[in-house]
């Protein structure tokens, strides 16, 4: 999520402002003690009482709870309170399948594009020096802060009717707005930034030595990138594509306002949620909310076993004594 | 190119490819697009724009989207720092589901959040029925505009703090021990000290992202003018009315503020890192 912040050495400023502080006498004498592990000793001095302990994590369970664990109880609950004939009944409706149709080949054209972008900018960042780059970073970064609503709402704007290219495009015959190219080109803003913000740092980190050695040994630049920079990167891609996946498919706000809300036609699964519930057909919505869930729980799994994937591989790394990845 | 330019630049291959592309995709996706909108908004004169951007249902949809946005990453921060040491300092049963759990708000589509939050919290709902005898009307009002934009930025402070704190070194609070600090004097005095700027920075990215949330607000907030319609919605109402110039006079305003938010952020990030290059 953040840059380049370095948290191991942030908590370090603390750590001596602490130090030059006054000691406090008599406590210096047990300094010992606290290296000593006896079953005897209660606690450590940096542990907790188990009453904080507990209290604490009751608090945030608590919360978490009427936060997460409510929400997402009440779709899966929702979706199948009358039973699964009803629910399927919800799923194979023609609009339904239609609307997976269109989110699933929005995702297909968007992911591979940023995806696309992404190494692109990585490798344009990391492996060169050029005035201009920190620019090129936060411009990159932009869409994040742009609301979903003004995403989609610039598309419009480009291309509508009453666009800048409008009534060009109407005379040639070619419908973006309210259509599905449209749909895509909001999907690709949104997404933009996923790919190359997981990239940059990662290769950042990793350095430019063995790309180095394959160019020396007579390497060209596509060798390069196919047999040392994407296999050394492959992990943290596939972990950017989840995440821009995700997101792809599960866009809302931007899709909303250059969709059209056509049935059958300009629907993706998120708006199709919203029209059933507008209609107050809430089990219906709920059923294909569900569907969205379901996605939802597979990218966090994917996501978490990537991410035990990596700690394994620095813990390993660090074992066997050579410089950890990230 | 010359060869001093080259060894400044470095020695692979593809920089003018790569960077080709990425600019032309970056002009093509976002700075063109951007700038068709901020070109819309001149279209207006100064005093029709200002007619638009201060009505007073403009002000009201300001007033609530930034004020609302604005507790909920100030709730966000007391819990999403308790969330953080919780998963960081101890070990419970179900630990690393509740730490896989935390992710959920950024990987739900907001749609979904949107009517989950919606029947939790209206009047029928799971945790509404029983706000409804205290007089509580969560779903449909300000408050469950709030909900939303606090569900929605509940992963930023806990993915911020959470690396800070465990990769803590234990031996800092081992010395505060030592030095005769309690438990709470060593939370505030070393502790917090260390969190502050991952903190701030989650807050920070919280308050960006609930600003110009959209889905998971327009379920639960009932949408009514002047007193539950956020900022984006109200772009959306004058989209819906062809309004193109005045939709964009109002994105104007919030995307000002949304820049200026990512240019705090990054300040947050710098100042973090200098506080690491003095240490």
């Amino acid at each position: 999520m953040i840059g380049a912040f370095d948290p191991v050495t942030a908590a370090r400023a603390p750590a001596t402002a602490a130090a030059s502080e006054p000691p406090a006498a008599p406590a210096a004498a047990a300094a010992p003690s606290v290296r000593v592990r006896r079953p005897a000793t209660p606690r450590r001095p940096t542990e907790d009482p188990p009453v904080v302990e507990w209290a604490l994590i009751g608090l945030a369970l608590a919360f978490l709870g009427a936060f997460i664990l409510v929400p997402a109880s009440v779709v899966v609950h929702e979706a199948l309170k009358d039973g699964l004939a009803l629910w399927k009944e919800a799923i194979v409706d023609p609009d339904a399948i239609a609307a997976i149709e269109l989110t699933l080949l929005v995702a297909a054209i968007s992911v591979p594009l940023n995806a696309l972008f992404g190494i692109a900018a990585a490798w344009s960042i990391t492996r060169f020096r050029y005035r201009g780059k920190g620019v090129l970073v936060s411009l990159i970064d932009l869409p994040f802060g742009v609301s979903p609503v003004i995403s989609g709402m610039m598309a419009v704007l480009l291309f509508g009717a009453h666009g800048w290219l409008g009534p060009w495009l109407l005379d040639h015959g070619i419908k973006i707005v309210f259509a599905v190219p449209g749909i895509v080109l909001a999907t690709v803003f949104v997404t933009f930034p996923f790919v190359a913000r997981e990239l940059i740092p990662f290769m950042e980190a990793q350095g430019v030595e063995e790309e180095e050695a394959a160019h020396v040994l007579g390497a060209s630049g596509w060798q390069i990138l196919a047999k040392v920079t994407l296999p050394n990167v492959k992990w943290s891609l596939l972990y950017a594509i989840i995440l821009c996946n995700a997101r792809a498919m599960g866009e809302f706000g931007a899709v909303s306002v250059v969709s059209g809300h056509i049935r059958g036609v300009t629907n993706t699964l998120p708006l199709h949620v919203e029209i059933l519930y507008n209609e107050y057909a809430f089990r219906a919505s709920f059923a294909v909310a569900s569907l969205l869930f379901v996605l939802a729980l597979v990218t966090l799994v994917a996501k978490k076993a990537l991410e035990w994937r990596q700690r394994r591989a620095i813990r390993e790394a660090a074992r066997r004594g050579a410089p950890a990845g990230a | 190119m010359s060869r001093a330019a080259r060894r400044r630049l470095g020695v692979l291959p593809g920089f003018g490819l790569s960077t080709g592309f990425t600019v032309l995709y970056l002009c093509v996706i976002v700075l063109v697009p951007l700038s068709a909108l901020a070109l819309r908004a001149t279209t207006l004169s100064w005093a029709q724009a200002w007619s638009v951007v201060a009505s007073p249902r403009a002000l009201a949809s300001y007033r609530l989207s930034f004020g609302a946005s604005l507790v909920a990453a100030a709730v966000n921060v007391v819990f999403g720092v308790l969330v953080a040491w919780v998963l960081a300092r101890y070990r419970f049963p179900g630990r690393s589901l509740v730490d896989a759990v935390v992710d959920l708000p950024f990987a739900l589509p907001t749609a979904v959040s949107g009517i989950a939050l919606t029947a939790v919290y209206s009047r029928t709902g799971w945790i509404g029925r029983y706000l409804e005898p205290l007089g509580i009307q969560a779903a449909f009002s300000p408050l469950g505009v709030t909900i939303a934009l606090t569900f929605i930025g509940l992963p930023f402070v806990i993915r911020t703090v959470q690396p800070v704190l465990e990769d803590l070194d234990p031996e800092v609070e081992e010395a505060a021990a030592v030095l005769g600090a309690d438990r709470w004097q060593t939370f505030r005095r070393v502790l917090l000290p260390a969190m502050v700027p991952a903190a701030l920075t989650g807050f920070a990215l919280a308050f960006a992202r609930a600003l110009g949330e959209y889905g998971s607000v327009v379920f639960i907030s009932g949408n009514m003018p002047l007193r539950t319609e956020i900022a984006p919605l109200l772009i959306m109402t004058r989209l819906e009315q062809f309004d193109y110039a005045g939709a964009s006079a109002i994105a104007v305003v919030l995307l000002a503020a949304s820049f200026l938010l990512l240019l705090g952020i990054n300040r947050l990030q710098a100042w973090t890192r200098a506080r690491t290059g003095l240490a």
